[in-house]
């Protein structure tokens, strides 16, 4: 029964204790965050990470949703700044390079190994800023509309818009660069 | 859509590996195993240690939602500023340690949903590592609570064409003090525009400043060496900080000279009439049969019973990323410690900025303690940083609160974020120069990590006659502003100087230990236009040399084929110490000098405690010079030198040493 049960009203459930309730939106949401977190990373190792604690923090973390928002506007959200978290501290480690960085470098020494798209799509990723990269996770990836990615990113759905052109913008560049 | 478009969707989704069945099942165990305890009892939540930068994620997640109440319009106002962003640098907000009760906020700023924060900081999950986060970019859609102060970057969303390049906020270092380690962008916006995509500039959110370890000098071709004293201790708490979180610090976070002053040394107190006092003490190198150690230890001599009254600005920094625990709120309690120590004729002010600066109390006698406790309680973090803005308001008001006679000081409270509203981060120490000459002085309270950037408190200090110190917990806090507080707040030398020169007959080569951002060129000793470091009242600095007599076989200096014939003084003395320094309020220095003799008085354990401290920075910085010197022998000598120690801080470094010593055998 709690299968059909809407997202906001399993939060609520387990906000006021329900286990049952909590174990169901976990299973349901946990390939979401993993999905999202690679996207956002490119590394199935961060990726890993990232969902393993974010759902350990979700008991908690759950206090500070609303039911007004939509559950998994507000998941989404939670991935994303924690991958920007992730991304900090990475940078503070000089491993600014990891991820979809860390692809770009391994395709530029196994070009000709490496699966041909896999490798178009590590280089397009690895030269969009993290803003672009985290719209392109949501509006590709997820298949959100600009709109729900904007509620997500804490932008308009007109910024949401700009940055895809300028996505396509770039990937038009690179195809250029690649064409000469 | 696009080709491009369904080009990059297609591959991202091919990309995409299906999750892990074990990754979730451990993720799913660990959920409701949280789950399960939040559930049982709140209160047995344990509490989260203060993180440094290389640890968990977690930690960060709360205090992301934490923040996400008090900014919640960051992201819709600057949203347009991040439509053109080639790269946000997010502040990252420290995990939450369970804060002493307080008192309760005063009505009216009661943030909303303060009571799932207040159990939030409470029931931090235990099998989170410690680990910063940084502040949201996104705001939390159902909480508003406007920030004005976070508007200042949308403007710029006027300028959101691509061939635009727009205002580059470069938050670094201040660049006035020697700085090795990377330029950081710090605070919580540095937008750029450019047209092209630009590789994503390296974020480091912390900033050291230091300089290569001094090297060892030939006597005969450089024999006098100068540098600024420095009063400073904020780098042991920083290497503390990280050890206690288990790691190794960054080697550029310690600086040896603030790791030997940490601690205080009963030193020979000065003789009436006399500012401060030099000890000389000539020992064996513990990590070198070869050498010798010249101790040089200055007492300062302890003010009258009756001080000048104090006039305290408190310039306290409310943005967002001072809400955590171990910032603010530590600040609050840090303060209100300090309170009961004053004297009723100090008077107390406080400035907050954030965004927008503002006086939060007006000059307040020290006895009204409720006036100022009750204004310390009504700060709140939110907003971005304005340090230039606040600073100025400070000084404004400390102007007007001076009498004669009387101590002025800015104290300046923050995480090191100063980037929002700073064009030009070098004004900001000029400006502070200035106000040194005026006799007001600066000192900064760093709290927080993760955000910490010390380069820039540095510089302030260095700038305002002032100390930095980093305050990470509340027992530090009592050090700092309780113990230390006459100290800290009272000097009674200004710009000292020291200036050592080596007798090339009894010292063929030397090195000075630590003081590495301290180095003054040998004609900057004599001008007085040359800033230098003070020392409080009742303080101790302490500088040691390395020093190596002429023959030895430790000599790491072949001598010149060509060079001068060696010299053959008839002086037994190792070499002449010469200290200048400016009483406060006046404009000339005077000069102290005294002759290192080679024979001195055995050495105190005082002497042999700093030497271990010294031992164990420079092994944190990677021991270039000390030889096969191990962490035994370090903590054999700091706990045969531990002496009285009433407040237990040797005995806390010995445990820091073994700390370390474990830490570097992973």
């Amino acid at each position: 029964m709690l299968m059909n049960t809407p997202d906001e009203t399993l939060a609520e459930a387990a906000l006021s204790g329900d286990r049952a309730s909590f174990s169901v939106l976990i299973g349901r949401h946990y390939d979401r965050i993993f999905g999202l977190a690679f996207r956002l990373t490119g590394s199935r190792a961060d990726a890993e990470d990232l969902a393993q604690d974010i759902c350990a923090a979700l008991p908690v973390k759950l206090r500070h949703w609303r039911a007004e928002a939509r559950f998994t506007t507000w998941l989404y959200r939670v991935v994303v700044n924690a991958a920007h978290d992730l991304r900090r501290r990475q940078a503070t480690r000089a491993r600014a390079a990891d991820g979809w960085g860390d692809w770009e470098i391994a395709r530029q020494h196994h070009m000709a190994e490496e699966a041909e798209a896999l490798d178009w799509l590590g280089a397009a990723m690895a030269r969009l800023t993290p803003e672009l990269r985290d719209t392109v996770a949501l509006v590709l990836g997820e298949e959100l509309t600009q709109a729900e990615a904007g509620r997500v990113l804490g932008i308009s759905e007109g910024t949401v818009a700009w940055r895809m052109a300028q996505v396509k913008r770039q990937l038009k560049a690179i195809a250029a660069e690649e064409a000469t | 859509m696009t080709d491009e478009l369904d080009d990059l969707k297609a591959a991202l989704h091919r990309a995409t590996p299906v999750a892990d069945d074990k990754a979730r099942a451990r993720a799913m165990a660990q959920a409701m195993k949280n789950f399960d305890r939040l559930q049982g009892s709140a209160e047995e939540m344990r509490s989260k240690a203060d993180p440094p930068v290389q640890a968990g994620f977690l930690a960060g997640v709360f205090s992301m939602l934490n923040s996400l109440k008090s900014r919640p319009l960051l992201a819709a106002t600057t949203s347009a500023a991040a439509l053109i962003a080639g790269f946000v640098v997010f502040l990252p907000i420290a995990g939450q340690l369970p804060v002493a009760p307080s008192k309760p906020a005063a009505p009216g700023v009661a943030r909303e949903a303060a009571p799932a924060d207040a159990e939030a900081r409470k029931t931090v999950d235990e099998t989170a590592a410690p680990k910063p986060a940084p502040a949201p970019a996104a705001p939390e859609a159902k909480v508003a609570e406007p920030q004005e102060a976070d508007t200042t970057v949308a403007p710029q969303a006027e300028l959101a064409l691509p061939d635009v390049r727009g205002r580059v906020a470069n938050g670094g270092a201040l660049g006035l003090s020697a700085d090795s380690a990377a330029p950081a962008i710090t605070g919580n916006m540095t937008v750029y525009l450019e047209a092209e995509p630009a590789p994503p500039p390296v974020a480091n959110t912390e900033a050291y400043a230091n300089s290569p370890v001094n090297p060892v000098h030939v006597t005969a071709e450089d024999p006098v060496s100068t540098f600024s004293i420095d009063v400073d201790t904020a780098s042991y708490a920083v290497v503390r900080s990280s050890l206690m979180a288990g790691m190794l610090p960054d080697a550029d976070s310690v600086r040896v000279e603030e790791m030997v002053n940490y601690f205080p040394y009963n030193y020979p107190a000065p003789e009436a009439g006399q500012a401060f006092r030099p000890t000389v003490t000539v020992m064996q190198t513990p990590w070198n049969k070869e050498t010798r150690l010249v101790h040089i230890g200055i007492q300062g001599a302890m003010p009258a019973a009756t001080r000048p009254p104090l006039n305290l600005v408190f310039l306290i920094d409310t943005s967002g990323s001072m809400e955590d625990a171990n910032k603010l709120p530590l600040l609050k309690q840090s303060l209100a410690l300090m309170l009961p120590q004053l004297h009723p004729e100090d008077q107390v002010a406080i400035v907050a900025y954030a965004g927008s600066a503002g006086l939060v109390l007006p000059p307040t006698a020290a006895s009204d303690k409720t006036a100022i406790l009750a204004a310390l309680d009504n700060l709140d973090a939110g907003g971005s940083t304005a340090g230039a803005e606040g600073i100025a308001l400070a000084y404004q008001v400390a102007e007007g609160m001076k009498a004669k006679g009387e101590v002025s000081r800015v104290l300046l409270a923050t995480d090191g974020d100063f980037n929002v509203g700073i064009d030009d981060p070098a004004d900001l120490s000029k400006m502070i120069e200035k106000q040194r000459e005026t006799g007001t002085y600066l000192s900064v309270l760093g709290f927080g990590r993760g955000n910490l950037d010390d380069a820039t408190m540095q510089a302030l200090a260095q700038n305002g006659n002032g100390t930095a110190s980093y305050i990470d917990t509340l027992n530090e806090a009592r050090k700092v502003l309780v113990d230390q507080l006459t100290g800290a707040l009272y000097p009674i030398a200004d710009n000292v100087k020291i200036q050592v020169e080596w007798n090339p007959a009894t010292v063929a080569e030397y090195r000075l230990i630590g003081y590495e951002t301290r180095a003054l060129n040998r004609e900057d000793f004599n001008n007085d236009k040359v800033d230098a470091g003070d020392i409080g009242a009742g303080t101790q600095v302490t500088a040691i040399y390395e020093i190596t007599p002429p023959g030895s076989p430790a000599l790491l200096n072949d001598p010149l084929r060509y060079g001068a014939a060696p010299a053959t003084g008839d002086s037994k003395e190792l070499g002449f110490l010469r200290l200048r320094s400016v009483k406060p309020g006046e404009t000339q220095s005077t000069i102290l000098e005294t002759p290192i003799a080679p024979e001195t008085a055995a050495p105190s354990p005082d002497a042999l405690f700093a030497v271990a401290i010294a031992g164990f920075g420079q092994k944190l910085r990677g021991a270039k010079y000390l030889g096969d010197w191990g962490w035994d022998q370090m903590i054999a000598l700091a706990t045969s030198a531990k002496g009285e120690d009433a407040f237990g801080y040797r005995a806390e470094a010995v445990n820091l040493m073994r700390l370390a010593e474990s830490l570097s055998a992973r």
